[in-house]
């Protein structure tokens, strides 16, 4: 089975941004752009997440998503604020093929059993914001981290498989942003709990963590935003016109300055060196390294 | 009808389904979808689409409470094009054993099971069975793919699969595409002569998957017009 590359694209009203660490979001560019570039460049799915989830967002998001439903052919998931069934199905009418819930499935979780049943099972990720104790336990967060629930995250992970979940996006809240690799322990431990597939999601620094959390981690996908992400913003003949009105390009540009540990890779590059070591993924001939 | 005009694809809507990337799939080939459960529009179509995303029992009880079960068959029975998608290819099957058994279309005969325990080289597989695999011709003197939507897709294309159950039909011969998923080799595509059907999702599939909607346009215009 081959496993799946995702680029992670947050989305603040009409625009991608990306928080750098410890210095908070920046703009990237125009989510649109940088989701054609990675369709045309092999990425197996897409993940939007509205950085802000705020109900004045949404406009702006569904229009998003419309608009990239209508030229780029792979599956889109959509994340962020998703409190009821009518919310997914806004997102899924304007063209996204799967929703991902965390803080509403936590606060009410048979949210998860009614949105399987009436979207169907594979329609619905849970993910799972998760932040290792002391005591080597995982315990499962809402809210990007801010809101701790009490609740042990590998036993989060197997109820939400038995309500309906069809696939979980597992996220490190400790690792997110930090590009210092997957949390390989909590991806795998999940991973061997349920018998649905995992995405793993957050800290990735280069093409080597990514073979890390599948081959130790067990991840059946893997998600991802930064090492993309400054691939694509560096190379300056991806950046005519709309970007001369993002102020923040210059600074994220300026070598080393909010790049932090990230060594930037093509999907190209990053699926080549997966089959270099024997993981399957989907490669066709012409995408452009 | 005249022959310029784009082709009609009627996507039927019975409240279960991908219906959304199907229609700009078909936008994109030039084809003018309408999402409809309406008997007259769907009569009035070149080409059908039954997509699906969901469970089996509910799909049939939506289709039965819609009252498109018989016409459906007596369209597919006249010969117009008939596209199976997904659950909208299981659904074409006789019965399915997914919660319970459940009684199919029966368009084609044969039934739909679910993937048991599937082992990988790196151990148990998940079911669903989510992500990108090949499909393959099936063993057979000369080309099946000939003639059919196929035609354009190299062999051992990768196309997106979201699924626990698949088809087994019972005459081999409407097999038109097999892939492994572990160790177990399923029919992902089919096709029997007016129906085609296909358990990945052509409208996910990238620019293989669009070309495929491009040849299922040319073959409802060529119908049309004969």
């Amino acid at each position: 089975m081959s496993v799946r590359i995702i680029p992670r694209l947050d989305i603040k009203g009409p625009n991608l941004v990306k928080g750098v660490h410890l210095e908070g979001l920046r703009v990237l560019g125009k989510p649109e752009r940088f989701a054609r570039h990675y369709y045309e460049q092999g990425a197996d799915e897409l993940f939007y997440m509205d950085a802000v989830a705020s109900l004045y967002g949404r406009n702006s998001l569904l229009d998003i998503i419309e608009r990239t439903a209508r030229e780029i052919f792979i599956p889109l998931t959509v994340g962020g604020g998703l409190r009821t069934s009518e919310d997914i199905n806004q997102v899924l009418r304007a063209g996204a093929d799967k929703a991902a819930l965390n803080t509403a499935a936590i606060a009410r979780p048979e949210l998860i059993s009614e949105a399987a049943r009436r979207f169907g099972s594979s329609t619905i990720v849970v993910s799972i914001e998760a932040m290792k104790k002391p005591d080597g336990s995982y315990e499962a967060f809402t809210d990007f981290g801010r809101q701790s629930t009490g609740m042990d995250a590998i036993v989060w992970a197997k109820r939400a498989e038995e309500l309906g979940a069809g696939e979980l996006l597992v996220i490190s809240i400790d690792r997110e942003g930090t590009g210092e690799g997957y949390d390989l322990e909590l991806t795998r431990r999940i991973s061997r709990a349920v018998s649905i597939p995992v995405i793993a999601l957050g800290g990735a620094g280069n093409v080597d963590h990514v073979l890390q959390v599948i081959e130790e981690g067990a991840a059946d996908a893997v998600s991802l935003a930064s090492v993309l992400h400054y691939n694509f913003i560096k190379c300056a003949e991806c950046l005519e016109d709309d970007y001369s009105a993002e102020g923040n390009l210059t600074f994220l540009r300026r070598e080393g300055k909010g790049f932090g540990k990230i060594a930037d890779a093509t999907l190209p590059e990053l699926k080549r060196h997966l089959l270099a070591h024997g993981v399957d993924c989907r490669w066709e001939g012409g995408w452009a390294a | 009808m005249s022959g310029g005009a784009s082709v009609r694809a009627a996507i039927v809507d019975y409240a279960l389904g991908n219906l959304y990337s199907v229609a700009h799939a078909c936008h994109q080939v030039g084809m003018a979808p309408e999402i409809t459960n309406d008997r007259a529009a769907i009569a009035a179509a070149d080409l059908i689409f039954l997509p699906g995303v969901g469970a089996f029992g509910d799909a049939m009880a939506n289709l039965r409470r819609l009252d498109l079960v018989n016409p459906l068959k007596d369209l597919a029975a006249a010969g117009r094009p008939l596209v199976g998608i997904c659950l909208g290819m299981q659904l074409m099957l006789g019965q399915s054993h997914e919660f319970g058994l459940h009684q199919g279309l029966e368009l084609v005969a044969g039934e739909v099971v679910r993937f048991q325990n599937p082992l990988g080289p790196r151990g148990p597989l998940k079911v669903p069975h989510v992500g990108w695999n090949r499909i393959h011709r099936p063993a057979e003197p000369g080309d099946p793919w000939a003639g059919t939507p196929l035609a354009v897709v190299a062999e051992g294309q990768y196309m997106y699969f979201v699924h626990s159950f698949y088809a087994k039909p019972r005459d081999p011969g409407v097999i038109l595409a097999k892939t492994r998923y572990g160790e177990v080799e399923f029919c992902s595509a089919l096709r029997q002569g007016n129906i085609f059907a296909f358990q990945f999702h052509p409208e996910r599939s990238a620019a293989a998957g669009i070309a495929i909607y491009a040849e299922l346009a040319a073959l409802a215009r060529r119908g049309r017009e004969s």
